[in-house]
C-alpha cells in the first residue's frame, strides 16, 4: 500500500508538471501570477518548498536519537524566518533581485561578486539536494527492499523531467498544496498515534531516558554547549541564504507584502514543527531501536497501531515524505539550474538550461550514492552553515551598510564560504572526528560566521575606493516604500 | 589687521527664500538634505531590526545557558511536560509569531511616517 502511495505521488507530480507546461510558458507568467497571489498562498508555497526530507523525517529521527538538544533544530529553522523578516525580507523584494547572484550584482556592481555568489548558490544547492536523494533511497528501501540508490534515482529523474518540461516552476498553487499535504500527512497519523498511546495506558519514558535523554545538554556528546550554539547560529542566520527561498519572495507584489508573507510563513512553520518533536518522543517510547536512522516517522504507525489502519497511515506518511522530496528538490533544482545556465554556462538559451538541469541533479545524485550516509537533518544543517557564513553577511551588510565594498564582499564570501565548505567536505567524506576538532567541523557556523563578517568589514574599510558608485541610489531602491515616486535607478534582473 | 566690512540690509523675506523643493526631488538628486532623509529612514528601520534581533538573541542564546547554569529548571514540569520541552517544542513558536507581528506593525508605521514626511509639501 505504501508503494501505491509513492506511485500516486510520483505520477501526480509528473502529470502536474505536464499540465503546468500548458499553464506557464514563459517566466513572465510568474510575474503575472504574482499580482493575484495572496500572502497566505505565497506563504504556503514557501512552506511547501522549504519543508524538506530533513523536516519531515530527519528532525524526529535526530530527536529520538539525541534527545532534547535536537529540539533546537526546528526552532532554528523557524526562527531563521524571523531574522530574515526583520533584516532582509522587504529590502530584498524591493531590490528587484530574482536570485542571490542578482542581488550581489545589483548591490555591489561587480561581476566578480556575482560569479562567486553563483558558485556558492550551486554548492549550497547540491549540499541540500544530496540528503533529499539519500532519504528517498532509505524510504524506498524500507517499503520495497530496493537498493539505496533506486529511490534517489527515481526522485532525481522525476524532478529533472518536471523541471525540463517547465512544469513545477511557476505554479505557486502546487507548492502551496504541498505544504498542506505535508502537514496533513504528519498530523493525521499523529492524532491516531496519540489516541493509541492514551488507550495503551499512556506509557512514559524509561527512568534512564527521563534522567538523560529528556534533558538538554545531558547527552554523552562532547562539547554539547558549543554544538548547541553553533547549531543555533547556523539555522537562524542560514535561512536567508538558501537559494530556493529567495525566488519565492519575488512573487510578492511589493516589500510590504513580502513582510506579511514572511509573517504567515512563520505561523505555518511553527504549526508544522510542533509535530516532529512529538514523533521523536513517541518514538523513544515505542521504537527506541530505530535510533540513528531517519525511519522513526515511517515506523511508528505500523508499530503502534498496526492492522489495516496502520498500513493506511504508513502509506499516508510515506506519500508525505515523497511529496517532501519532490517539492524541495524541484525548487532547489530550478534555482540551481537557473544559476548554472545564467552565470556559469553563460546564456539563457533553452539548451543551456537543459544541460544545467542535468548538472544540477546529477552531481548530488552521485554524491548521495558515494558519500557517507549522515542523518539527513545533519547534512541539511551543514548547508545552512555554508549559507550563514557566506550569504548572511553579504545580505545583512549589503542591505544596511553603505560602506561595504566589492572587494570586501568578495573576500568575505571566499573566506567564510570557503572555510565552511572545507569543514563540510571533511565532515562528509571523512570522519566522524573526535574531540574539539570533531565538534568544530561538525558544526562550523560558530567560528565561520564571525570570521566572514569580520573579513567583509575589515577589507571594506581597507578598500574604500571599491565602494560601488551607485550605493546611494541602491539604498533608495532597497528601503523606500514603493508608493513613493522616487528615482530607483534602472537596474534590471538579468534572470527575468 | 584688516576689518571686513559687512553690509547690513533688511532681509527681503519673500525673495531670499529658495524655491521650495519637494523632498522626493532632494532624494532623487542626492542632495545633502535628501541624504539626511534617507539616513533617518535607514536608522529607524535598522534600530527596530536590531531591537528584535537583540531580544531574540537574548532568549535563544540565553536558554541553553540557563539550562546549564540552573539545572533545577530542567526538572520543572509545566502541565506534566518538562520545561525545556514545553518551551522549545511549543511556547517558543507563538512567541516568534508575536514578535514578527509586532515588528511588521512597527516597520509599516515607520514607513508611513517616512511617506508623510516626503509627501508633505
Amino acid at each position: 500500500m505504501s508503494l501505491a502511495a509513492v506511485v500516486i505521488v510520483v505520477v501526480a507530480a509528473i502529470l502536474i508538471g505536464a499540465f503546468g507546461l500548458r499553464l506557464s510558458r514563459t517566466t513572465s507568467d510568474f510575474y503575472v501570477a504574482s499580482r493575484t497571489v495572496t500572502p497566505l498562498w505565497n506563504a504556503s508555497a514557501i512552506g511547501g518548498e522549504y519543508l524538506s526530507a530533513a523536516s519531515f523525517l530527519g528532525i524526529a529521527g535526530l530527536i529520538l536519537t539525541h534527545g532534547a538538544d535536537m529540539l533546537w533544530l526546528p526552532v532554528g529553522w523557524t526562527g531563521g524566518y524571523l531574522v530574515l523578516l526583520v533584516l532582509v525580507s522587504a529590502p530584498l523584494r524591493r531590490s528587484g533581485a530574482y536570485t542571490l547572484p542578482d542581488f550581489a550584482e545589483s548591490r555591489l556592481e561587480s561581476m566578480a561578486v556575482r560569479r562567486t555568489a553563483s558558485v556558492l548558490v550551486v554548492l549550497i544547492g547540491w549540499l541540500y539536494l544530496m540528503p533529499q536523494f539519500q532519504s528517498a533511497g532509505i524510504v524506498l528501501r524500507a517499503i520495497t527492499g530496493a537498493p539505496g540508490w533506486v529511490g534517489g534515482l527515481v526522485v532525481a529523474v522525476v524532478v529533472a523531467v518536471n523541471v525540463l518540461s517547465g512544469g513545477m516552476r511557476s505554479i505557486t498553487f502546487v507548492q502551496a498544496f504541498q505544504y498542506w499535504l505535508k502537514l496533513t500527512a504528519l498530523a493525521v497519523p499523529l492524532v491516531f498515534l496519540l489516541m493509541a498511546w492514551r488507550s495503551g495506558g499512556a506509557p512514559g519514558l524509561s527512568e534512564h531516558d527521563m534522567a538523560h535523554w529528556q534533558l538538554p545538554l545531558s547527552s554523552a556528546k562532547e562539547y554539547g554547549l558549543y554544538s548547541t550554539y553553533s547549531l543555533i547560529l547556523a539555522t537562524f542566520l542560514g535561512t536567508m541564504g538558501l537559494p530556493h527561498v529567495l525566488v519565492r519572495f519575488y512573487t510578492n507584489p511589493d516589500g510590504r507584502a513580502a513582510r506579511r508573507t514572511t509573517l504567515v510563513v512563520l505561523s505555518l512553520l511553527g504549526a508544522f514543527y510542533l509535530l516532529p518533536a512529538l514523533y521523536g518522543w513517541l518514538g523513544r517510547i515505542y521504537a527506541p531501536d530505530v535510533a540513528g536512522t531517519d525511519a522513526v516517522v515511517l515506523t511508528l504507525p505500523g508499530r503502534v497501531i498496526g492492522g489495516t489502519l496502520g498500513d493506511v497511515l504508513t502509506a499516508l506518511v510515506t506519500a508525505g515524505a515523497f511529496a517532501a522530496f519532490l517539492s524541495t528538490s524541484s525548487g532547489l533544482t530550478v534555482s540551481v539550474a537557473g544559476v548554472i545556465a545564467q552565470d556559469l554556462l553563460g546564456g539563457g538559451a533553452v539548451r543551456a538550461f537543459r544541460l544545467a538541469t542535468l548538472m544540477a541533479v546529477a552531481v548530488p545524485l552521485v554524491l548521495a550514492v558515494w558519500a557517507r550516509a549522515l542523518p539527513v537533518a545533519d547534512v541539511v544543517g551543514l548547508a545552512f552553515a555554508v549559507a550563514a557564513s557566506s550569504f548572511c553577511p553579504l545580505l545583512v551588510l549589503g542591505i544596511w551598510w553603505r560602506r561595504l565594498s566589492s572587494t570586501g564582499a568578495l573576500a568575505g564570501l571566499f573566506v567564510g564560504g570557503g572555510l565552511a565548505c572545507a569543514a563540510v567536505m571533511a565532515q562528509i567524506t571523512g570522519g566522524p572526528y573526535g574531540g574539539l576538532v570533531g565538534a568544530l567541523l561538525a558544526q562550523p557556523a560558530a567560528w565561520t560566521v564571525p570570521i566572514a563578517f569580520f573579513v567583509m568589514v575589515v577589507v571594506s574599510f581597507l578598500t574604500p575606493h571599491r565602494v560601488p558608485l551607485g550605493v546611494a541610489r541602491t539604498m533608495v531602491r532597497l528601503h523606500t516604500p514603493e508608493t513613493l515616486n522616487l528615482d530607483r535607478g534602472d537596474w534590471r534582473s538579468r534572470s527575468s | 589687521m584688516t576689518r571686513r566690512r559687512v553690509t547690513v540690509m533688511s532681509p527681503r523675506t519673500a525673495a531670499a527664500r529658495r524655491p521650495r523643493y519637494p523632498v522626493s526631488r532632494e532624494i532623487d538628486e542626492q542632495t545633502h538634505l535628501g541624504e539626511v532623509y534617507m539616513r533617518s529612514l535607514l536608522r529607524t528601520q535598522f534600530r527596530l531590526a536590531l531591537l528584535v534581533c537583540t531580544v531574540l538573541a537574548c532568549v535563544v542564546l540565553g536558554l541553553p545557558m540557563l539550562f546549564l547554569l540552573v539545572p533545577e529548571l530542567r526538572a520543572v514540569h509545566l502541565a506534566g511536560v518538562p520545561l525545556p520541552w514545553a518551551v522549545l517544542a511549543g511556547l517558543i513558536y507563538p512567541m516568534f509569531v508575536a514578535g514578527a507581528w509586532l515588528y511588521v506593525r512597527q516597520a509599516e508605521r515607520n514607513e508611513r511616517h517616512f511617506e508623510d514626511l516626503v509627501e508633505r509639501q
